[in-house]
């Protein structure tokens, strides 16, 4: 038994509506109990579908529990497929009803129903959302891919599928457009994207391609697994977010594809990060520490972007997919950290205020956090909010979602001389510590305008979370001049500081810390 | 599926009326379970914890139904139960009290700790009114353990109150037996409208009113012989037996909503209560003529529209009479998740007989209908709204009837404005759907 308050991925059968949900003419009869619709809006309010989830729930109740709940789930099945007609129909169990053990899967067989019926096993007290996913999908695309067997005469064309993009996936709208027009530039042919827009007969098509792109291994690593070992289908597993793994990924698409690369194709102007990001305006980011967690894919590529493409420094780096764990921790080798693997979000906060970020690149869990930490964030991975979905065009992938990416990473950072003169005049009654910067909406209390003398690091964790119990016992103490000497340097290095200069003086065994400690610190430190 | 007209009475205080058909059919239900109350039960009862025990669907559900994440650490959470403890690895008995204790070390500040009974931990039949007695026993006085059941095979959305609130009543003191009269106003209100029903009390020299769920865990109203009381939502039925087998003495009206049900509550308390006619009007008058006066403003938009609601809260009834009565619109039809006759017959008695009247759901069904009826504005939970939005209809979401402050003469026109905001706004976009 597990204490949680917010989850990062839902149970295994929410996974399943997602593919279900991506797809065309695929209908899902779900055995569930009244309640368990509240997924449905995770569709129409989230993402504002204009049409609900093509799921059934067969809604049953404490008082049909002595009587025929597989009968109910019967006739929920034979009710759906005569309404919505489906071309295959997934039937599954959701928590509840995996502990009455109806078996969807084999009342669906004795219907006789005229639809290819593809039963799903949805363990809910082990698995989560992201492997329901990528488990429905790998047995629909058996279902569908299956029988076909190895086609004889490739195409003269090379030709690819783009697995993994989904419903409720993270800017997984956009990115598609951006990897089609990408892997079209290279005049490869673009057989099949699914599961999002597929339906089972574009299933069945999979196998006729070349080779696949897992543009979402948390979904695709399953089936695409699958068909390589069924159809020799090579796999592209280059994510191509960010400058560099876009160039990357390119580089493995044309030689899986045995095509050459376009001179033009780096050429187009279309990037801007690499500029921007080189510009003398950016000097400013240099060395700003970011803290990173998310979903495998999301979290290492942002790990490299911060440090190879903003010239960030990684101060954490973690994820919540527990099945891609071992990639999170070679990256995160990489970069010097160690590797945080949790879905516990009150450990991600602690790692954080451990860390001392300057930014945090996460969740939307990990944008709640830096909200109460006062530290700028940008969300870069599901679970999604309304916020995700915005009605601009704003992918990850490719070079425009680079460019994406260097607006949204940058923007919530105090810019260069703001930072300047925040340090020069702190004293100042409208540009002070409360104030926050000017561009941050949740900056600092509106109205606060003298800055609370004792309030001197916002970013104080509450009195009952883990990270402030270090602070006291064997800590040094502060000299109330020097105190005050920290009190000047502007708030949202304090913390650093701080940390900086109480491990420097317990290193050197200084009790307590005066003035000089404090600039005998920073110098030992550096910036 | 199954249809069944029920003719049984759904208006049985009006035995001039015929019987009122009532449409039964089973199917899916599109509406939240019992769990869902504990969003606002938590903001209500500030030193109350809410645990549910459950599974990662409960908590998924919790995150997700209300975008409640505003709360850094909400006052609720979920045990979630594990493959270990149903494969018996694990007590689950002892994992509760573990699960439990790390809790109340890192919430010191919580004075009772509800366990929430969730559809597994009931279909595994895990005895969580034992459980809490025994935590109970641990952690009391400074914490005391309760439960309740709000899982989805027993309860939908607002019934959770009800569960627990009923679960409370056991806890209330027992009132003197030689205590003067005294009124517990029933059912979780905003404190803002809490503070107006008080002023309204004080004017008619009622007194002392107590409201269940009150604002603390340890400010229990005192019930007996001697305690009558009020609903003051639809959905606090079971809360009410349990008030009655206390010896508490019922008082039936319709609901506080609109002019005419804040005042048809007012005047049944005032009648219960002996206040004189000149000065229940003298004290209400002024109330009454805002309220009617802050309604009219919306009535143009609303008049003559016709209106379907879908089954989420069982305010359906009382939204139905307010907006047939006070606003002027034809109600296609009325659905509730559960009609609790005893409750709502009031409301059913005011509304027209060719208002068609809905218990639970068969959702598809349902959805055929808003088609064949067409109706102007449709009232309904969040799975549904976009997609009807998409077709080209107006939807107002019903959760927010329970999230607003609406009862009273204070609130009777933000409950209008609220209903006739969509048809507003449609005049206003020239863009859309």
């Amino acid at each position: 038994m597990e204490l949680t308050v917010w989850t990062y991925e839902g149970p295994p059968h929410v996974g399943a509506i997602r593919v279900a949900n991506s797809m065309r003419d695929v209908h899902f009869v779900l055995h569930a109990p009244q309640g368990d619709t509240y997924a449905d809006l995770l569709f129409t309010m989230i993402e504002r579908n204009k049409k609900r989830p093509p799921v059934t729930y067969t809604t049953f109740q404490a008082r049909d529990l002595s009587g025929d709940t597989a009968e109910i789930f019967k006739t929920a099945a034979r009710d759906a497929v005569a309404r919505f007609k489906p071309q295959a129909l997934l039937v599954g169990a959701s928590c509840t009803a995996e502990l009455i053990q109806d078996d969807p899967g084999g009342l669906a067989k004795t219907l006789g129903l005229n639809v290819p019926v593809v039963p799903l096993e949805m363990p809910s007290y082990q698995k989560k959302e992201n492997w329901g996913a990528a488990e429905t999908f790998y047995r629909l695309v058996r279902a569908f891919a299956g029988g076909a067997g190895k086609p004889e005469t490739a195409p003269e064309q090379a030709s690819c599928n783009i697995l993994g993009p989904s419903s409720l996936g993270f800017r997984n709208r956009d990115d598609i457009v951006e990897v089609v027009r990408l892997v079209e530039s290279l005049g490869i042919r673009i057989n099949t994207v699914a599961p999002l827009g597929a339906s089972p007969a574009d299933l069945a098509q999979i196998p006729q391609a070349h080779f696949n792109i897992v543009l979402y291994p948390e979904i695709a690593d399953t089936a695409a697994r699958w068909l390589k070992r069924q159809f020799g289908q090579e796999m592209v597993t280059t994510v191509p977010i960010g400058v560099g793994a876009t160039r990357d990924f390119v580089a493995e698409v044309a030689k899986v594809a045995g095509v050459s690369v376009p001179s033009e194709l780096f050429e187009t102007g279309a990037e801007r990060l690499s500029w921007y990001s080189a510009s003398i305006d950016s000097n400013y980011l240099t060395g700003k520490r970011v803290f990173v967690f998310g979903d495998a894919t999301h979290a290492i590529a942002a790990a490299r972007i911060a440090s190879e493409e903003l010239g960030f420094k990684v101060c954490g780096l973690g994820t919540y997919s527990r099945e891609f764990a071992r990639d999170v921790r070679e990256a995160a080798a990489k970069y010097g950290v160690e590797p945080l693997i949790s879905d516990n979000h009150l450990d991600v906060e602690d790692a954080i205020i451990a860390a001392q970020p300057e930014l945090v690149l996460g969740t939307q869990m990990e944008r709640h956090a830096a909200k109460r930490l006062r530290l700028p964030c940008a969300v870069i991975s599901s679970p999604v909010h309304v916020q995700d979905f915005p009605a601009r065009y704003s992918p990850q992938m490719g070079f425009e979602g680079a460019n994406v990416i260097f607006d949204s990473w940058v923007h919530p950072l105090m810019m260069g001389l703001e930072e300047h003169l925040l340090q020069m005049f702190r004293g100042d009654f409208e540009f002070h510590d409360d104030a926050g910067s000017s561009h941050l909406s949740h900056g600092g209390p509106a109205g606060a305008h003298q800055p609370d003398p004792q309030a001197e690091q916002p970013a104080a964790p509450a009195p009952d979370t883990a990270a402030s119990t270090a602070a006291n016992d064997d800590q040094p103490a502060w000299t109330s001049d020097a105190e005050r000497e920290l009190r000047k340097i502007p708030f949202f290095v304090r913390g650093k500081a701080r940390r900086n200069t109480e491990s420097y003086a317990a290193q050197n065994g200084l009790n307590p810390i005066t003035i000089e400690t404090l600039y005998d610190a920073k110098a030992h430190f550096g910036r | 599926m199954t249809t069944i007209f029920d003719a049984s009475t759904a208006c049985s205080d009006t035995a001039a009326k015929p019987a009122r058909d009532v449409l039964k059919q089973r199917g899916q239900h599109e509406v939240f379970c019992g769990l869902t109350s504990i969003m606002w039960l938590h903001r209500k009862m500030q030193d109350a914890f809410f645990l549910i025990v459950g599974s990662r669907t409960c908590a998924h559900l919790m995150q997700s139904a209300a975008g409640v994440m505003i709360f850094a650490e909400p006052r609720f959470a979920t045990a979630i139960i594990d493959e270990r403890d149903l494969a018996g690895m694990a007590d689950m008995n002892d994992e509760l009290d573990k699960v439990v204790t790390r809790l109340l070390a890192r919430r010191p500040e919580i004075k009772l700790l509800v366990l929430v009974g969730s559809c597994p931990s009931e279909v595994i039949k895990l005895d969580l009114p034992r459980a809490a007695s025994r935590l109970n026993g641990e952690h009391s006085p400074a914490c005391r353990v309760m439960a309740y059941s709000g899982s989805g095979i027993e309860t939908t959305f607002t019934q959770g109150e009800d569960n627990f609130l009923a679960a409370l009543v056991p806890d209330m003191p027992a009132e003197a037996a030689d205590a003067p009269a005294s009124l517990v106003v029933v059912g979780a209100l905003g404190d803002v409208v809490e503070d107006q029903m008080m002023r309204v009390f004080d004017g008619l020299g009622i007194g002392p009113v107590r409201f269940l769920p009150s604002r603390s865990s340890t400010t229990l109203p005192p019930v007996g012989p001697n305690t009558r009381f009020i609903l003051a939502q639809p959905w606090v039925g079971a809360c009410a037996q349990a008030l009655e087998r206390r010896g508490a003495q019922r008082i039936s009206a319709p609901f506080p909503l609109g002019e005419e049900g804040a005042t048809a509550w007012y005047r049944a308390i005032a009648d219960s209560f002996g206040v004189p006619e000149a000065k229940f009007d003298a004290i209400t008058a002024p109330g009454r003529e805002r309220a009617r006066r802050a309604v009219a403003r919306y009535r143009p938009v609303l008049e003559g529209k016709s209106v379907f609601l879908f089954p989420d809260s069982q305010l359906e009834p009382s939204l139905a009479r307010f907006l047939s009565r006070e606003m002027g619109t034809s109600i296609v039809e009325v659905g509730t998740p559960y009609l609790n006759r005893d409750v709502v017959g009031a409301e059913l008695a005011l509304l027209p007989d060719t208002v068609r009247v809905s218990e639970g759901q068969d959702v598809e069904r349902q959805i055929d209908r808003v088609h064949s009826d067409n109706p102007d504005l449709i009232i309904c939970g969040m799975g549904l709204g976009n997609p009807f939005e998409a077709e080209g209809r107006s939807t107002k979401w019903s959760i927010e009837f329970v999230f607003t402050p609406l009862q009273g003469y204070e609130q009777a026109g933000d409950l209008a404005e609220l209903i006739a905001r969509p048809l507003m706004r449609r005049e206003l976009l020239k863009v859309g759907s």
